[in-house]
């Protein structure tokens, strides 16, 4: 059992110092990516204490989605250093008594902390024996926590629901392709077939037949000499109103 | 055994397990790049490498020297450290996955009870190689690169999830090798068929591979996010890469063509990873078969496809299958 007090005393040593690094760091994505280290630490915690399922979610949930975002929109920031360095002075007393408050009550909420009597035998076996992890997180949270696991899916989903609604616009004027539609439609509504009497049109092109432009004085005499007969060379035309 | 129950012994034989795996694993990334290069030349009609050795079987050691004997650029203005780690993170990232994959019945490196939620972590995090490159390039191109991958990357993972979730469904256990011998006798991909296309287009997506290379896209951003790697930078990238088409396509294997088992009895006698590694190729050369084939989607019909239909799609089988199961009394209770 050295091996898991010494890995828990690494862990927990880097877990602190680059959750210091998040806060001190210049670089807002260097901020990001410590933030990132401190989540794989606490993970590596998580494992050690035998809490495998849990290690996995938070890696999945904010390293692989959460702290990807974040990094996201850090990465687009346009910051300047020192616009950002400047308001120092004249915020940090704000600052130091959201931090002094936030102090306080962690250590009024830990000083009246007491252990039930019957956690202390479960933490001997904080689960059943011969049943997996996932299993007796499952087992509790679906019965005993249900309503507690319910309404905290109501209220993430009234969040997601609540910022779609914020950002969401319709946009008139966008040429968004509409697929159903794009599928829906067929060669006859966007073109006619023309039947085109063989020959008919091709000497007045001249470009088919370039021995014609030297026989037929009409072609090689200058200014505009191709004029199109109404509907005699097109073959292909759009239908108007089949956009 | 008595030696390697100490805990010398026990470091020297996960270091020999980690190597079981490696080596072929490294074996068949160099390889799937000149399989990748045969094949596609064969679908168009060309011959491709077939120089270097007998059919040109040399070839990707050839092209490993070269990677090698080149000059390592790093840009001016570059982030150097970082611009450095995201090749590690990439390829490091595209091997450690491979601890938990079960060759045969409980023939893994790491035979963990939450395999395949290790899986999902690491291929999610496959990510950060791609974003730390195209943002410590500092390259227009590169950050370009790296926001659309990040944007595809988190959009299809969402699909991966809900459909290893119908998977686990079926099988009532995270474990890899549980998961495989659940599909003793029919495999999931016939049960689950409309999971295994979204799985599998969702997987071309993942590795950003066409038709969803978006995130290379040379024909618009150049390389993408790595438009400044050179040299072993780039070979690391170029590795990871195919590395995770890899594990993507063993992922498959293992959800829905049931991983090491014979697809038939009376070739059982055939070792599981032998079978693993023919329907690890087989997923590849339907990989390879898709570059050569489609054309790369715009990036509003990607993230449509990935949001409006595949997730949907995802959540709808999932709550079929949960149903079905939950009426005709197969749910499993492991």
């Amino acid at each position: 059992m050295i091996f898991a007090q010494i890995f828990f005393y690494l862990f927990a040593a880097i877990l602190i110092v680059s959750s210091v690094m998040v806060v001190t760091s210049r670089n807002p994505v260097h901020s990001v990516l410590f933030l990132i280290l401190c989540f794989f630490n606490a993970a590596a915690l998580f494992l050690i204490a035998g809490a495998e399922f849990l290690a996995f979610i938070l890696i999945i949930v904010y390293v692989g989605a959460v702290a990807v975002l974040f990094l996201f929109v850090v990465m687009m920031l346009d910051i300047d250093f020192s616009e950002l360095r400047a308001g120092v002075q004249r915020y940090a007393p704000i600052g130091a008594v959201v931090g002094i408050i936030l102090l306080l009550e962690l250590v009024m909420a830990v000083g009246g902390w007491k252990i039930a009597p019957a956690a202390a035998g479960l933490r001997m076996t904080p689960m059943p024996f011969g049943i997996s992890n996932t299993d007796a997180i499952g087992r509790i949270l679906y019965t005993q926590y249900a309503f507690l696991f319910e309404t905290s899916s109501v209220v993430l989903m009234v969040a997601m629901i609540g910022a779609i609604v914020l950002t969401h616009r319709e946009r008139t004027r966008s040429k968004s392709q509409n697929i159903a539609r794009q599928n829906a439609r067929q060669p006859a509504d966007a073109l006619t077939m023309m039947d085109v009497p063989i020959g008919v049109g091709v000497k007045q092109l001249g470009i088919l037949r370039p021995d014609a432009a030297r026989t037929d004085p009409a072609l090689t005499a200058p200014g505009p000499k191709v004029t199109l007969p109404e509907g005699d060379a097109v073959a292909v035309t759009h239908k108007p109103g089949a956009h | 055994m008595g030696f390697f129950s100490t805990i010398l012994g026990q470091i020297i034989l996960a270091a020999l397990e980690t190597f079981a795996v490696l080596v072929p694993l490294l074996m068949i990334v160099a390889y799937a790049t000149y399989g990748e290069r045969r094949v596609m030349a064969a679908m168009q009609l060309r011959k491709g490498p077939n120089v270097v050795g007998p059919f040109g079987l040399w070839q990707p050691f050839a092209d490993a020297i070269k990677m090698v004997m080149k000059e390592t650029i790093v840009p001016t203005g570059a982030n150097r450290v970082l611009f450095l780690i995201a090749p590690l993170l990439t390829f490091g990232l595209a091997m450690v996955a491979w601890a938990v994959v079960p060759t045969g019945n409980h023939l893994a490196v790491a035979n963990i009870n939450v395999g395949i939620l290790y899986l999902f972590a690491i291929s999610s995090l496959g990510v950060y190689g791609i974003i730390i490159a195209g943002w410590s390039s500092n390259s227009k191109y590169a950050f370009l690169g790296a926001l659309r991958s990040a944007a595809q990357m988190v959009s299809y993972e969402v699909s991966i999830g809900f459909v290893m979730v119908s998977v686990l469904l079926c099988v009532g256990s995270l474990n890899l090798n549980d998961i495989v011998r659940a599909q003793n006798g029919l495999w999931f991909f016939i049960p689950l068929f409309p999971m295994f296309i979204v799985f599998f287009i969702s997987g071309l997506a993942e590795c950003n591979r066409v038709p969803f290379d978006l995130a290379e896209g040379e024909s618009e951003i150049v390389a993408g996010f790595m438009v400044e790697y050179s040299s072993m930078t780039y070979a690391m990238f170029f590795l990871g890469e195919y590395a995770n088409m890899t594990l993507m396509s063993a992922m498959t294997s293992i959800l829905f063509l049931g991983g090491w088992m014979s697809p038939v009895p009376f070739l059982a006698f055939i070792p599981g990873p032998i079978w693993l590694i023919l329907k690890i190729c087989f997923v590849m050369f339907v990989f390879i078969w898709v570059r050569a084939t489609f054309p790369r989607f715009r990036y509003d019909q990607l993230m449509r496809l990935g949001w409006k239909v595949f997730l949907p799609l995802s959540i709808g089988w999932m709550v079929l299958t949960a149903c079905a199961l939950e009426i005709f009394g197969w749910l499993p209770h492991g």
